[in-house]
């Protein structure tokens, strides 16, 4: 054991407990004093989406194609790109300001809590975020009667996991980050073209070979698009377990990985 | 006076990098006391107090807290330690009152504990008003109270309070006072540092004067004024007729020129610079006890640190 750990001095298995669940309550109580103004967002942008690309773009699309109307085949990519946006937000802006601004991370660490427990609560709680924005845009998507299997009640499972990874994605960003005009870059180069190059707006078939392969690779939207348009729809396909594995693993390693980063930041 | 050692620190030293902020300290503070961490910004004060509660790892050496090491079980030393740190940091996302609440939850106080003893937090440091009032609309003097109380919420044994004064006017600063005075009567550890030498020769009962990241002189507040400073300290304006005078009358006092005053410290008891100014009457000519601010400048300079 302890040869293992000075092999891998830099990298260690975050000890958490219960802990960290105080932690995500801290931000929990700060979201439910605001929730009106929280649930506002992810109530209107997806009408906004529905109505402009779904019925406006979408009547330029011949459902002959797809074998059904357009709007029903971005409807679970606005479920997704919620749960990537709840998320990464959270874990960026989010976390910065309570880290750098607010040091609300150096409050908590002068109480039994340690750092490791505060960063696994805000990723918790970023995957929270993705759960709760994702459910509201499901249920407007519900509300335009584009929903078709009982197996959509396992969206919200795939929104929290999905969520976790987005939020372990976005806390490395924020271990890296000098300051907080330093998102913009993951932003314009890693949250945009996965909105427009994941299988959101038009099948990845459509896109030349490498890139589809590169989109399968190394976008994790791409994954949970395949999940929830699977479950939306309700047909499972064995290409949707290798999704589930996919955003396993990675979940996996970036919450370990931004943990480690993220301690190495603030405690020199 | 045989006292329990309830903190203790052997060949202590941390680093960043190339800098050394801490170097090699010995210490110790006694269960009841008031221990005052004295030095110029940069000393190694604040670090030396957050490797005490365990939110910094120490390079090297030996730190211990009620018997427990700072790299072993740092979770039960957090338990028993309050801190109000430099840096204030509370929530701006709740109200006073929830700041307590918050906080006690972190230390797994139960709901209904934490609720009463925020509520006599905020009687115990005036804050009752505010109780529902968010952190933005509090004076500085106000939230540094509330930082204090928040320390006090896990009911420590040990508190440590890093510069707990600063930028506050008088009456905040002697309500501060006050209240630590009251705990440390209670029984409470303190751990004080300050930049104010009034501050520390009023609450210490014994201080530390760091430099450079070490420890280079510890004693109580008087036993320092005594041995560094003597008694009195007369100041004249600079002129070299009374530098001579001066040199003449007491050969054995130590002179200190700071820009155009002249510093005179003398070791004999009270009432020596009686016959100077009987020779050479002068109106700019004061005399004062010493105190550990002529300590502190004697022993860590009067350049300038930042």
């Amino acid at each position: 054991m302890k040869r293992s750990n000075r092999v891998a001095s830099s990298f260690k298995l975050p000890e958490l407990t219960y802990r960290v669940w105080k932690v995500w309550r801290r931000n929990f109580d700060v979201f439910m004093k605001t929730y009106k103004v929280n649930f506002f967002p992810p109530l209107l942008e997806p009408i906004f989406y529905l109505l402009a690309m779904g019925f406006g773009l979408g009547s330029f699309i011949s459902a002959v194609q797809l074998g059904y109307p357009y709007i029903k085949f971005i409807a679970p990519a606005l479920v997704s790109i919620s749960i990537m946006y709840s998320a990464f937000f959270e874990c960026t802006y989010g976390s910065f300001v309570r880290m750098y601004y607010q040091k609300t991370f150096d409050a908590i660490i002068t109480t039994p809590i340690s750092i490791e427990e505060v960063i696994a609560g805000e990723l918790f709680w970023g995957a929270t975020r993705s759960l709760i924005s994702s459910s509201i845009v499901l249920a407007v998507v519900a509300a335009f009667g584009l929903i078709s299997s009982p197996l959509v009640l396992l969206i919200p499972i795939v929104a929290f996991f999905a969520g976790l990874m987005f939020s372990a994605i976005a806390m490395c960003f924020t271990a890296l980050a000098p300051n907080i005009d330093f998102f913009n870059y993951p932003g314009f180069l890693f949250i945009t073209p996965m909105f427009l190059l994941s299988g959101t707006f038009f099948p990845l078939t459509i896109l030349p070979q490498f890139m589809q392969i590169l989109a399968q690779a190394v976008l994790p939207l791409t994954h949970t698009v395949i999940l929830a348009r699977g479950l939306m729809f309700g047909n499972f396909e064995s290409t949707m377990l290798l999704s589930i594995v996919w955003i396993g693993v990675v979940t996996l390693a970036f919450f370990l990985l931004s943990i480690n980063q993220m301690k190495k930041k603030l405690i020199k | 006076m045989v006292s329990e050692i309830l903190i203790e620190a052997q060949n202590l030293t941390k680093k960043y990098d190339d800098f050394v902020a801490v170097d090699n300290i010995d210490f110790q503070v006694y269960r009841g006391e008031c221990c005052g961490f004295l030095g110029p910004n940069g000393a190694g004060k604040t670090t030396t107090i957050k490797m005490i509660h365990c939110v910094l790892p120490p390079a090297s050496g030996k730190l211990t807290v009620a018997g427990i090491s700072v790299s072993e079980n740092p979770r039960n030393i957090k338990k028993m330690i309050g801190v109000s740190p430099q840096e204030e940091n509370l929530d701006p996302d709740f109200s006073v009152i929830t700041n307590l609440t918050v906080y006690a939850r972190y230390f797994d106080i139960p709901k209904s504990e934490a609720r009463k003893r925020a509520e006599a937090m905020l009687k115990f440091f005036q804050l009752e008003e505010k109780r529902d009032v968010i952190i933005a609309q509090l004076s500085t003097g106000m939230k540094r109270r509330l930082i204090l109380a928040r320390a006090l919420i896990n009911e420590p044994q040990i508190l440590l309070l890093d510069e707990p004064t600063t930028g506050l006017d008088p009456q905040a600063r002697h309500l501060i006072w006050d209240k630590v005075r009251s705990l440390k009567k209670s029984g409470v550890t303190i751990i004080l540092t300050t930049h104010y030498m009034d501050e520390a020769a009023e609450l210490c009962d014994r201080t530390l004067i760091m430099d450079n990241g070490k420890i280079i002189e510890e004693g109580t507040p008087t036993d320092l004024v005594r041995k560094h400073v003597g008694e009195e300290v007369m100041e004249v304006d600079y002129d070299d007729k009374a530098v001579a005078t001066i040199n003449n009358k007491f050969p054995e006092a130590r002179l200190e020129i700071v820009g155009d005053r002249i510093q005179v410290f003398a070791t004999e008891p009270h009432g020596v610079f009686t016959s100077f100014l009987e020779d050479f009457p002068t109106r700019s000519a004061t005399v004062r006890n010493a105190n550990l601010e002529d300590v502190f400048l004697k022993l860590t300079g009067r350049k300038l640190r930042e």
